[in-house]
């Protein structure tokens, strides 16, 4: 079994017991991306030379004992929208182009504290703001399992990148299924913890009430000891949430005897592709012979999660995505005269067609004589859908469906119609309204070899529920490879030159 | 389309967000916004009379921090990413004409 | 046959708190640094900062409520207010609008009309802005974010004001209430208090309210005046001769004595407030309303009354003292290290007042301590210095608050008490001055001050009057 091929945890047991070096490891994953960026492009910045001497000291520290924890020495690829200390953080934007933050987010600093590795930094939607990774400045990032396919988004670049084996693991952020989606097209694990869970200081944010930082990897294990690591109650983030225990661990069991799981017949409806609806109804099954109890039921509401979710998401992202102007950091036009002309210049210039997009419908929604018609009604609208996921978790423990009506489109098939594009968040959006953990798990492929996803999704500070859920299904399927990670010797070969050219 | 969004409405926006979009970007975003304004306005439906706004999902109340200095001298970094610096203040194009 | 105006007034008064760090970060709000030495992500508006409330700006915010008289809102959030300017790090500026911290109080103010109580419309706690300094020569502005971050909150007031006079008497009660509470300086010269002033006319007698206009960047109370005559001129003459006012917001040019429009095309002032969701709602206990409540100090009208009661001073002197803060708590500390209150209101209300208007200061300004103006009254009453000697060397300890025991005798400015060299040097002055002395045996009375003046410029101010008084007397 080749290094790449390890989950995190595995490799860093094997770190640990210095059967593999972190400069081993690190070296891996740097030459798998020299590989196969080309075919995948999942990194906006890969920091080689800053990666290996982080090796070296990360390696001290494990042998001289101050590291034991499980993640030491792993390398991770994290989401381009999380600020590293004197390493550039664009968004995917070119208003951002040079932005060099001078403090790290958060959670970063915890899994540095752990021991982690930082391979570099990557691709999404602009300002997390799509479902496909097309909308970055810096352009797209292929599916790993076909590269005529989107990977998802906007985490898209995490998700590829652990789905390449160009990392071990990943960090994303999940604002209306930015994690859960793209690890569903990717065919990876990735968890969207509940709100207050993940500090997001440093989190350069999209719609602040809805944006979570989440794990990104192979598998269940690995989600849940990243989950582990990330998570702290931060006095810098008034949003944070002092939860009693943070052991996600201890949820990995192989046992879901008598668990009470609900699937929505609204995620089963219209628009679902067949093929997903048949995964994932298998692996509801699955789940039954397990010993859960399995019932559909009406969550109700579902519609409208998607309306209230787009009204809230741009009214919060016209106003946070203000502060990029010109004046403080990051793309300030060439030719304007005056100040108005170059704070428009600049943000016309810097900001891609569909961050524009939501900046003009939030700063319509919030403009004078609409706040109560729309905001307002979108909060209400999201109190009663708070409500919904209140009264079906009186009965259900874990809540199951997809995590998209559909496997990976096509490059390109997805913008020409936002609306459409909306439409295949469905799943997801509700989640982050309510403020609930949700996780995706690989539930199969369809006809045309794509993976599909199994949304998980538990009450309020229960991820362990949905972990264990996962866990057990996990259980009864081995990881599937994707391609680009299975064939990378010929791919390396193939893209060597190509790289070259760069 | 239910929503029209007129030539005024996208200029107004456009100067509350500080965005200047060309003839054709106009066009699309009048289309764009009057879409997905009728699509919105499926919320209408909904009776949400008497329901409270709800924009923290979870009660937390009274975060606060001490009145104690922490941060030290933070200028250096502070304009470490401007466009444009002079004497450790941002530079802006001027600001009052009058 | 021009009608009779009445003016309607309203202030929005921004006060910035006397905490210790900003009101979302750890940053000092010291005052005077290099550009962006007080700065972080945070009040920078770097991507991904996020702002934590400083307790103390609700604490101040609830005890300046509670002194106005207001009812506190005890669940309180905060709102973002959206435009862009330079000095405005994020674009939006945190604030309150939906559930502002105190609303519905009013304070008394006084005028030669009498008294009468203007309404406070509510209270709210925001961030200030950062500073823009100008340069004419390159045609460019200089953003620091130093002040960017410091609490203020903004007492708005009902429109209950109709002359400059009650403007001003309502400013000045409400300076000498926050100051008391020890929640700001207020100092308008810094920029820590400054008003913006909301105005209308309408004929005597008609119920509904004109159209208003607001003035902003009015610097001082004599500018308020001003600003305030000058915008009721200019809306009467616009009535009067058949146009409109306008509801606009006017920048108010004391130099040049006349406001101007601050609108324009990119000026929308539609500011898309909404919730802020990086902060949590605030929840006011009864009991920590209660501890505030239990907490105020003594303000001003009560002080008045009790050094009326308790020191015996008359009242005009109760009230110059109790005019700024600072000045009263200089007073009752000199009072408790040497008692003599009336001395010591000689003091403060005499010297200090001259003084400060000498160097242009505010009480708030005062530097020298109780301990030497103590020890000056002592030595003054112990006949240890004359009266001219101790104003001497209260100047010094006005400006250097130096240690008057230690200064007078190092100077040796210690009254000469000593007869025989006293009855020297008057003997001296009877000689030389014998037209003075045939003038006083005649029996002009004035005459002995002529001698009394001569002694002490003979014995360079040194002596004590009365035994030069004395001696005269009986020698001649």
């Amino acid at each position: 079994m080749g290094l790449l091929e390890l989950t995190a945890v595995e490799l860093g047991r094997r770190i640990r017991a210095g059967e593999v070096s972190v400069e081993e490891a690190t070296r891996a994953a740097l030459d798998a991306i020299r590989a196969r960026e080309a075919a995948v492009h999942s990194f906006v910045t890969v920091e080689e030379d800053g990666a290996l001497k982080r090796a070296g000291e990360v390696q001290k520290l494990i042998d001289d004992g101050t590291l034991t924890g499980p993640l030491a020495g792993v390398p991770v690829a994290i989401k381009d929208n999380l600020c590293t200390k004197g390493m550039l953080t664009t968004c995917s934007s070119k208003i951002l182009y040079n932005f060099v933050p001078t403090y790290t987010a958060q959670a970063v600093e915890n899994l540095e504290a752990a021991g982690a590795v930082i391979l570099g930094k990557t691709n999404m939607d602009e300002f997390a703001m799509g479902s496909t990774t097309e909308t970055s400045a810096y352009g797209v990032t292929r599916n790993p399992w076909n590269t005529e396919h989107v990977p998802g988004g906007s985490s898209g670049g995490s998700c590829a990148a652990v789905a390449a084996e160009e990392c071990f693991y990943a960090l994303g952020s999940d604002t209306g299924g930015s994690i859960r989606q793209p690890s569903s097209f990717c065919g990876v694990t990735g968890i969207k913890p509940t709100y207050g869970t993940v500090s997001r200081y440093g989190l350069i944010a999209y719609g602040s009430s809805l944006d979570q930082i989440g794990p990104i990897a192979k598998d269940v294990t690995d989600c849940a000891t990243i989950l582990e690591i990330i998570s702290s109650y931060d006095r810098k983030d008034s949003t944070s949430i002092r939860r009693e225990a943070y052991d996600f661990t201890t949820a990995l069991q192989d046992d879901v005897a008598g668990m009470k799981i609900g699937i929505p017949r609204d995620y089963l409806g219209e628009g679902i592709d067949p093929e997903v609806k048949a995964a994932v109804l298998a692996a509801a099954k699955t789940l039954e012979d397990k010993g859960a109890h399995v019932e559909e039921f009406d969550l109700s509401l579902v519609e409208y999660a998607i309306p209230a979710y787009y009204v809230i998401a741009a009214a919060e992202a016209s106003s946070n995505l203000a502060r990029f102007d010109g004046v403080k950091y990051g793309y300030r036009a060439k030719d304007y005269e005056g100040l108005h002309s170059m704070y428009k210049k600049s943000r016309s210039e810097g900001f891609g067609a569909e961050a524009k997009r939501r900046i003009m419908l939030g700063s319509f929604v919030l403009s004078s004589g609409y706040y109560d018609a729309y905001y307002l009604k979108a909060l209400r609208t999201k109190a009663l859908i708070k409500k919904a996921f209140d009264k079906a978790f009186e009965k259900y423990d874990v809540i199951l469906g997809p995590a998209a009506p559909t496997t990976a489109p096509k490059l390109g098939e997805s913008l020409s119609d936002p609306l459409k594009m909306y439409l295949g968040d469905i799943y997801t959006v509700s989640v982050n309204l309510a403020g609930l953990p949700g996780i995706s798990v690989p539930c199969g492929l369809d006809s045309k070899g794509l993976p599909i996803g199994l949304q998980l999704i538990s009450d309020s500070f229960q991820e362990k529920n949905m972990i264990r859920a996962a866990y057990a299904y996990e259980q009864t399927r081995p990881y599937a490879r994707s391609p680009i990670a299975r064939e990378s010797r010929q791919q390396a070969v193939l893209t060597g030159k190509e790289a070259d050219h760069e | 389309m239910a929503n029209v969004i007129s030539d005024e409405t996208i200029e107004y926006v456009g100067i509350l967000a500080k965005l200047e979009l060309s003839g054709e970007e106009k066009e699309r975003a009048k289309s764009d916004m009057g879409k997905m304004l009728d699509y919105i306005d499926k919320l209408n439906e909904l009776d949400t009379e008497g329901v409270e706004p709800m924009s923290h999902v979870f009660p937390v109340n009274n975060v606060f921090r001490e009145d104690v200095v922490e941060n030290g001298d933070g200028g250096e970094d502070t304009i470490a990413n401007a466009p444009e610096a002079r004497d450790r203040a941002f530079v802006v194009p001027k600001t009052v004409d009058q | 046959m021009s009608k009779e105006y009445e003016t309607v007034i309203g202030l929005e008064v921004h006060v910035e708190l006397a905490t210790k760090t900003k009101i979302f970060c750890s940053c000092s709000t010291a005052f005077g640094s290099a550009p962006n030495t007080h700065t972080c992500p945070v009040c920078t508006g770097m991507p991904g900062s996020l702002p934590v409330l400083n307790k103390q700006v609700v604490e101040y915010a609830m005890a300046v409520g509670v002194a106005m008289n207001c009812d506190i809102n005890q669940y309180c959030k905060f709102d973002r207010k959206n435009y862009f300017y330079p000095d405005n790090p994020q674009n939006y500026q945190i604030s309150q609008l939906y559930l502002p911290i105190c609303h519905d109080g009013g304070i008394e103010i006084e005028t030669e009309a009498g008294k009468k109580t203007i309404g406070i419309h509510e209270i709210h706690m925001e961030e200030d802005a950062g500073k823009l300094v100008h340069d004419d020569w390159t045609g460019e502005s200089l953003v620091d974010f130093n002040r960017s971050g410091v609490p203020l909150i903004e007492i708005v007031s009902e429109p209950d004001m109709r002359s400059a006079e009650e403007v001003i008497a309502y400013l000045d009660k409400l300076r000498m209430i926050v100051q008391y509470l020890g929640a700001s300086d207020c100092k308008m010269q810094e920029g820590s208090m400054r008003a913006d002033v909301n105005l209308s006319v309408r004929e005597v007698g008609a119920k509904e309210f004109g159209t208003r206009t607001e003035m902003k960047n009015i610097g001082s109370f004599k500018a308020i005046a001003r600003a305030i005559e000058a915008e009721r001129e200019r809306q009467i003459d616009l009535l009067e001769s058949g146009e409109c006012v306008v509801q606009e917001t006017r920048r108010w040019n004391d130099d040049k004595g006349y406001s101007y429009v601050m609108r324009s095309k990119e000026d929308a002032q539609d500011y898309r407030y909404f919730p802020e969701p990086d902060l949590v709602p605030v929840v006011i206990s009864d009991e920590w309303l209660q501890q505030v409540r239990d907490r105020q100090p003594e303000l001003r009208d009560e002080k008045l009354q009790r050094y009326m009661d308790e020191f015996e001073l008359p009242e005009y002197d109760a009230r110059i003292l109790t005019s700024a803060k600072k000045m009263a708590d200089v007073f009752e500390e000199t009072v408790v290290l040497c008692g003599k209150p009336k001395k010591v209101s000689n003091w403060l209300m005499g010297e200090t007042i001259r003084l400060l208007k000498e160097h242009d200061m505010d009480p708030e300004d005062i530097t020298f301590s109780p301990e030497n103006l103590a020890k000056l009254i002592i030595l003054a009453d112990a006949g240890t210095v004359n009266s001219s000697v101790a104003k001497e060397v209260f100047e010094k300890i006005f400006e250097e608050n130096i240690d008057p025991e230690q200064y007078v005798k190092e100077q040796g400015l210690a009254t000469v008490n000593d007869e025989g060299a006293l009855r020297e040097t008057v003997e001296q002055v009877i000689r030389d001055n014998p037209q003075s002395v045939e003038d006083y045996r005649s029996g002009k009375e004035k005459a002995i001050g002529f001698l009394v003046g001569q002694t002490m410029k003979a014995m360079k101010g040194k002596a004590n009057p009365a035994m030069v008084n004395e001696l005269l007397r009986e020698l001649l």
